[in-house]
């Protein structure tokens, strides 16, 4: 759905009489399957807004060619426009206008009749659950309602990709969630979904598939599940006594899924593994054949934290 | 036609939001009637003209030149407030004519000054100030034309620096010349050589001049399609580079 080979841009800008270049996004390939939900997962200042602005044909690559939705983004830029939505991450609604006004314009300036134009407008309003409020100034809404707005705005013509910059940021954590079922909603309704965020737990819960972002590149690419694995698998920790630890890890250090085992001072083991949820079972299995007492298994799972933390040698969360 | 379509839709956006909002239109009249009862008065003598009506035909197109050209050009600071709200960069998404993002607001911009003009001229006549009508529509042509070339210019140049800070003092220094060059306020007859010469090279003098001679019913005066024919250019030449800046502006 969208494809992207090595796409630029830098911005230079004047601080008193020096100008300085700032690479915002060097080099970036990305693949986006139809019908996902995909995340681009970054810091502030990691070029997630350059990218998605210049897939949405708003400003011009340095460098690169991508492939939107069929369209090629440098050749027919139009086609383009045609195809994608684009909601921004700053907002996008007038305070002087509402609602109905706005998304009865926005779908005719993609071409739409006016009749259609009213008939979308109303469908978005009741989707988005807006339509108490959709015919006052659009300066009276509170922060979610006016992000639902955006979000409205930029699929009423129906695109078949969209392009969400944090659609979340700002929002309680209730709304949040309401956020969170209408981006499903619209990838059930068969678009492709492309959002940037900078929580981590938004781009696990709700994306299929993820790229990590920083400092212009793309560091990490894959299912949340995949790159957490990628990184470090997962961890069992096995609660054993003392006594019984040295022949548990002689039994277990022979299996084919640990990938690397640790002794714990105090007694226990530290096992890694590829995928926790079915080494449990073979373990217990093991043990338990052995007549080994097992007091505990806990299960660590890396988060995408860690994954930031291995790929930049930074965490996410301080930054 | 996709052009007039999407001007259409810009342009009826604009007005409804202008309507929505009617003090522009009180402000837009009360300063030109301040001068058109305080300081018209003054000029019977000044100019030397038999009568006030004489005055009057000499004053009214110089003020609403200087309307035409103040409107336009301070039209940006709107849309500086429009490229804020993220307005201006969720149009550029949609495939509208980036033409039409100008058009439309321009033309507005054009309408309320026509409507503003129209209002002036009819206060006008309460002091006996009489046009022939076919030549007032020219002079309004030309006002039109004047404000279509300012207000473009005036966008492009916001989207071009994207803040008031920087618009405001922009926008004064090129104003205040071409004001003073222009021979609006007074007739610049009897401004020294050295005047005359630096203001030929000012086209607002040339409107100016045309536009009180569309007043003064000669309609056979040079100036008339000079003047016409030296805005319309400028227009063109303003909206085509104003379209272009919101073609590729950036944030
Ligand atoms: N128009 C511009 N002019 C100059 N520099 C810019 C411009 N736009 C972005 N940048 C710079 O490019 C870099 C990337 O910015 P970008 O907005 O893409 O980051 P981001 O990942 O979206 O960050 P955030 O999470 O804060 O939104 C930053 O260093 C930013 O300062
Ligand atoms: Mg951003």
């Amino acid at each position: 759905m969208i494809e992207t080979r090595g796409l630029r841009k830098s911005f230079r800008s004047r601080a008193g009489r020096e100008t300085k270049t700032v690479d915002a996004v060097r080099g970036v390939n990305l693949e986006v399957a139809e019908g996902e939900i995909f995340g681009f997962l970054g810091p502030n200042g990691a070029g997630k807004t350059t990218t998605l602005r210049m897939l949405a044909t708003l400003i011009e690559p340095d460098g690169g060619e991508a492939t939107i939705a069929g369209a090629d983004l440098r050749k027919d830029p139009a086609e383009v426009r045609r195809r994608i939505g684009y909601v921004a991450q700053g907002g996008s609604t007038w305070d002087e206008s509402t609602a109905r006004e706005e998304l009865v314009l926005h779908a005719r300036l993609y071409g739409i009749s006016k009749a259609e134009a009213h008939r979308r407008a109303t469908r978005a309003l009741d989707a988005f659950q807006l339509s108490e409020y959709a015919d006052r100034k659009c300066k009276t809404y509170s922060g979610g309602q006016r992000r639902r707005v955006d979000i409205a705005l930029g699929i009423i013509h129906e695109p078949k990709i969209v392009f969400l910059d944090e659609p979340t940021t700002g929002l309680d954590p209730q709304s949040r969630a309401h956020m969170w079922d209408e981006i499903r909603r619209l990838r059930t309704e068969g678009m492709t979904v492309f959002i940037t965020t900078h929580y981590l737990d938004e781009a696990d819960a709700l994306c299929d598939r993820i790229a990590i972002m920083d400092h212009g590149e793309v560091v990490a690419e894959g299912t949340p599940a995949e790159l957490k694995r990628e990184i470090s698998g997962e961890v069992l920790l096995v609660g054993l006594d003392a006594a019984s630890t040295p022949r548990a890890a002689e039994l277990l250090d022979t299996e084919g899924y640990v990938t690397k085992l640790e002794t714990v001072d105090e007694g226990g083991l530290r096992l890694y593994v590829d995928e926790g949820a079915t080494a449990i079972p073979q373990v217990l299995r093991r043990l338990d054949g052995a007549g080994l007492d097992l007091r505990s298994v806990e299960l660590h799972r890396p988060s995408l934290d860690d994954v930031f933390l291995t790929k930049t040698g930074r965490s996410l969360r301080e930054s | 036609m996709k052009l007039a379509r999407d001007t259409w839709l810009i342009f009826q956006r604009q007005i409804l939001l202008l309507l929505r909002n009617p003090v522009w239109l009180f402000v837009g009249v009360f300063q030109p009637v301040m001068y058109l009862l305080l300081f018209a008065p003054l000029l019977k003598p000044a100019l030397n003209a038999p009568t006030q009506a004489a005055a009057y035909k000499i004053f009214v197109p110089g003020l609403l030149v200087l309307l035409a050209i103040f409107g336009g050009l301070f039209q940006g600071f709107g849309l500086i407030a429009e490229l804020r709200a993220g307005v201006i960069e969720r149009s550029r998404v949609t495939p509208v004519s980036r033409l039409a993002l100008l058009l439309g607001r321009s033309l507005r911009d054009v309408v309320s000054l026509i409507v503003q003009a129209i209002i002036i001229t009819l206060l006008a006549l309460l002091f006996d100030l009489r046009v022939n009508l076919g030549y007032l529509l020219l002079a309004y042509l030309m006002l039109a034309l004047i404000a279509l070339m300012t207000s473009a210019v005036s966008y492009g140049v916001a989207l071009k620096v994207k803040s008031e800070d920087a618009l405001a003092p922009l926008m004064n220094t090129v104003a205040q010349p071409v004001l003073l060059l222009s021979g609006i306020l007074l007739p610049l007859l009897y401004a020294p050589g050295w005047l005359q010469g630096i203001a030929k090279w000012n086209p607002f003098s040339w409107a100016v001049d045309g536009t009180r001679a569309l007043f003064a019913g000669d309609l056979g005066n040079d100036k008339v399609w000079q003047g016409l024919a030296i805005v319309a250019v400028l227009a063109v030449a303003g909206v085509v580079w104003a379209a272009r800046q919101f073609a590729r502006s950036v944030r």
